[in-house]
Parts: structure tokens; sequence; C-alpha cells
């Protein structure tokens, strides 16, 4: 297997998203992508000099909407979903910077 | 600065406004300002799963009219992407923002520094969207254990400009920023608020020494929200990067946060800190795709801009600075054109305008919109002057007494009875009188001495309240003198 993804880039990635992985986590995972971007490989032998680049899987543009307001929904049904809140607001756990 | 001696500045910057729409960038709730905390909000701009954005047609209307204002070019076709990163400023984990195809292409605009103009261009211009309050439970947010999150501004639509790195000291960045902003008031697509954080800058700065052509290692401080914090924070910064340099040291790439209370500037995050964003294109906004025909629409709703005011201003027989004064906010040269519509003489009604009008305007902290004398009122109280009626001394009283009452000047005169005393009969009559009561003067006046008219001409207009025509009476009382 062509080994595209190093296991410095899935340590990247997997802290970019916030994600702790356990040692055999990421061999497996590192194997499992190296799999899939050579699977997807295969699209590279195709010639594609004369295709336009595409921004959008469904061939539509243009879809808006006029400037006009409608209701918004309210506290209760706001944070319904929320794990935690506090007079309206959403509350959130301490946030590190660093 | 002992600094500018041995270093160049270079900076850049970027200046996200808010657009004046009635409804958010992507869902149609309301973006007015206030409203209790998350009243604002929709399955969409809470980013619930399932929900799907759709874009606000206006914010494509202003994003357009704000490009041609500042000159830039207009993509025919632009996109949207997923901007990544955690902060529950967002609550779906990205930001909706456009990453390589912006809607807004180069463009720019010209300052003025002492007389010597100067080009700054504008790399891009791309719409994206506001993100929400965070409320910290602790005095900072490295000390708080919490936070509480309202997203009403969540959603709200943003422009962001990026400036080239074409600034080179400190007042040239100003009159950039006095300029965008000017610029974009007319344009009326944002109320450009600074007070109320509508206009928000991100500075960039770096150092190299005189006569390098590379760029020094720069940093960039967020989120800046007036023009005399810009200030500040660029005096700081450059003197902290020079002390670095000049110690032999190397300036470190870095996001650095503004502290307006301490005056300084403090690291936010490194570059190896830096988020890497995965900008990918959002699958759940269509492409935008822009023709000349809708290009050309809008730019029929451009205003007559400040460069192009200021100079029709100009000859018509304002001064330079007299047309840069009036034109310095839209309101302001708004009233000023109406009032011309019914009082021709530009000079004689920018003297009035910027002198008493604007003294009565600021004593009372009233704008001009909201201004009790009306651009018809101003100009009918300056006819009257015109006709003789009223003398410019008096017309000061009567422009007072409109200020508080919005009552038009003739009324007042009327009222009042101001007009000035311009019929010879009854004015020869008092000055029969005068010169009766004043014998010595006009021994004096007949005598050589030129200055006694002066008194007898005091003297009139004290028996007449001031109401007397002061150019008649002083022909009148020449004539009789003879
Ligand atoms: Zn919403």
């Amino acid at each position: 297997m062509n080994m595209t993804i190093s296991r410095e880039d899935v340590e990247y990635v997997a802290a970019l998203a916030r994600l702790e992985l356990t040692e055999p986590e990421i061999q497996e995972y590192t194997e499992q992508l190296n799999s899939i971007l050579d699977y997807a490989a295969m699209l590279e032998r195709l010639d594609t000099d004369d295709v336009v680049p595409t921004a959008h899987a469904v061939p539509i543009h243009n879809v808006l909407r006029e400037d006009q307001v409608r209701p918004s929904i309210n506290h209760a049904k706001a944070l319904r979903n929320a794990p935690d809140g506090d007079e309206g607001f959403f509350r959130v756990p301490r946030i590190s910077l660093t | 600065m002992v600094v500018a001696n041995q270093f160049e500045m270079v900076c850049g910057l970027e200046v996200h406004v808010e657009l004046q729409t009635k409804t958010k960038i992507f869902c149609g709730c309301t973006t007015e300002f206030g409203g209790e905390q998350n009243t604002h909000v929709c399955p969409v701009c809470l980013g619930m799963p399932g929900a799907l954005p759709v874009l606000n047609r206006e914010v494509v209307n202003f994003a357009i009219k704000a490009g041609l204002a500042l000159d830039c070019e207009i993509a025919e076709f632009s996109k949207f992407d997923r901007k990544n990163y955690f902060y529950p400023d967002l609550s779906k984990n990205y930001q909706t923002s456009q990453f390589d195809l912006p809607i807004c292409g180069k463009g720019g605009l010209e300052i003025e520094i002492d007389g010597e103009k100067k080009w700054i261009g504008i790399t891009r211009a791309h719409m994206e969207e506001d993100a929400g309050k965070l409320v910290h439970s602790g005095e900072t947010i490295s000390t708080s254990n919490e936070s509480s999150v309202d997203y009403n501004r969540a959603g709200v639509p943003l422009l962001e400009i990026v400036s080239e790195p074409d600034m080179r000291s400190i007042p040239e960045v100003l009159a950039y920023l006095e300029k965008l902003v000017q610029i974009l008031e007319y344009t009326e697509v944002s109320d450009c608020r600074l007070e109320q954080g509508s206009v928000r800058f991100d500075v960039n700065v770096s150092l190299r020494p005189f006569g390098t052509d590379t760029l020094g290692i720069r940093t960039e401080t967020k989120n800046l929200n007036s023009f005399s914090s810009v200030r500040r924070c660029m005096e700081y910064e450059v003197a902290r990067q020079a002390r670095v340099l000049n110690a032999g040291e190397n300036v470190v790439q870095e996001t650095r946060t503004w502290d307006e209370g301490q005056g300084i500037t403090l690291t936010l995050r490194s570059k190896e800190e830096a988020h890497d964003y995965r900008y990918f294109p959002e699958p759940d906004l269509p492409p935008l795709v822009i023709d000349k025909e809708w290009v050309e629409r809008i730019r029929k709703t451009l205003p007559e801009l400040p460069a192009a005011r200021r100079a029709r201003l100009q000859t018509l027989g304002l001064s330079a600075y007299d047309a840069a004064v009036i034109t310095q906010a839209k309101a302001m040269a708004d009233f000023f054109d109406e009032a011309l519509t019914y009082y021709t003489d530009a000079k004689t009604l920018a003297n009035w305008v910027m002198g008493d009008m604007t003294r009565l305007l600021n004593s009372n902290q009233c704008s001009v919109v909201d201004s009790p004398i009306s651009a018809k009122q101003l100009a009918e109280l300056l006819q009257l002057i015109n006709k003789g009626t009223l003398s410019g001394k008096i017309a000061k009283s009567v422009l007072e007494e409109m200020y508080s009452t919005s009552k038009d000047a003739s009324m007042i005169v009327k009222e009042k009875g101001l007009a000035q005393i311009s019929d010879e009969g009854a004015l020869l009559g008092i000055i029969d009188g005068v010169l009766a009561a004043n014998p010595q003067s006009v021994e004096d006046y007949r005598a050589g001495k030129d200055k006694a008219i002066g008194f007898l001409v005091g003297q009139i207009m004290k028996a007449t309240k001031g109401q007397a025509n002061p150019g008649l009476v002083n022909q009148l009382l020449k004539e009789k003198l003879a």
C-alpha cells in the first residue's frame, strides 16, 4: 500500500477534531485512511484537463431568498437540546485557548 | 517615534463590516440590535442538524454595491466555504465564509496625506456570517469556569474587506480607514456605527529596515473597534517589534489581542497553535453567478461618492477644506445639497451650515438627520438676508429661535417684528432725531473726524434695536452730512 498519510497526519487531524486516539486506533486509522486514498487515486488515471473544477455537486446556482423577517423560535425551543443552559443562555464548559 | 528612523512599517488591514439587512445572511431571523438573549435564533443560525441555509439576496446586492464603490472587480462566479474551527461563538463548529472565490476581487481607494495622494489596494472582499456573543463567568477567559452564549448575532451578514499591505505609516492607516468607512457609509450598506461594533478591524503589522524589499515577520491584532484603538495598538505594536528587533531577536508570527485598559497587545495564539481551518466548499449553498446585468442594476443605485461630491462642491466655489467638511458625513452633504436647491449661493450656505448650524447641532448633541431646522427652512432664512429683510446679525438669533421652535424664519420675523427697517422715510426720521441729539459728533465729522460717523451709526442702530438696514443707514447718513 502507498503510505500517503503518515501517523503524524492522523495525530494532527485527530487533534484538530479534538479526538483523543489510542495507539491501536492511530495505527488502524492510518491504514484505513491510506486505503481510502489509494482507492480514490484511481481517479488520477482519468484525463481531467478539459474538466472545469466542480464547486457544487448539484448543477444549480443562485438559490436566494428575499430579505423578509420570519419568526424566530423561543427560548424553550432553542435550548431544548442544549446540554446546559441558564436564563436563556447556552452554557458551555471552560474554553481553553491553548 | 524613534523607531521611525530605523525601520519601515508595513501594514495591511482586514475590516469586517456589518451589512444592514433586515434579516440574517442565511435565515429569516431579524438582525435588529438588542433583544433578549437567544430570541433572534432559529434552527439554521443555531446550526441544528438538517437545517438548510438559504442566501439572502440583499446581502449579495450590498456586497456588489460596496465592491463597486471600492473599485473592486465583481466575480461572475463565487461560492461559499466552510471555515472549520472549534469555538462556541458559532454552534456549527464552522463559519460559513468565502475562501478562494470571493464575491469582490481587486480594488482600492485613494488617500491623501499632506497633499500627497496614494493608492491603497484592496485584495478582495467576501461575505460571511458573524458569530454569537460569549459572556465568561470569571474575570477573563482563562480564569473562567464556564461561559454563556447568546446566538442573536450569529448569522448577521458581514463583508470582510482585505487590503494589500500598502500602508507605511499610522497616518496612512487612519486615512485609509476613514476613507473606507466614509465610502461604506455613503453606500448605505452599513450603518457604520463603530460604537455598536458594526465595523471591526484586524491589523497586520511588520517592520523592516529602511531600504529593504523583503517583508518582516508580521503579527495580527484582532478585533479592534475604534480608530483610536487602531492608532494606539499600532503605536504599541511598532514600538514592541522594534525593541525585539533591536535586541537581535525575531518577532514571533502570531495572533495578538488588544487590551484597551492596559493599552498593550497580548499573545492570543502563536503560529504553531494557529488554526488550520481546512476550508472546503459549503455543500448546502449552491454557487452564485452574477451577470453583467445584475452588476449594472446595482451600479445605478450607487450614490455620488465622497470624492466626486467634493469635486462638485469645489466647482460651486467652495474651498477644498469646506468641501471636505461638508461631505464628511453623507447626511450633512445631503442636507447641504437639499438647501442648495432653494438657495444657490454655495459659499454663503457653506458658511452657515459649517458655522451656526453645526454649532447648534453639536451643542444639542443632535445629528443633522434629526435637525429641527430643515434644509428648506435654512435656505429661506438666507433668502431673507439677501432680500434685505434681515441683517446677518439678527438672522443668527432667528436661527436659534428656529432651532428651538422648528418655525419658519419668516414666521419668527413676523411674530417678533424683527424685519429690518429698509424704509427710507422711517429711517430718515430716526436719523434726524439722532443728529439733533448729537450735535458735537456732527461737528466732529464735518471737521474731518471720520470716526464720528461710526458713533452716529451706532446710535441709529440702538434706536432701532439693531433692525435698521446698515447699508442704507450709512448711505442716508452720508447724504445728510454731506
Ligand atoms: Zn436564524
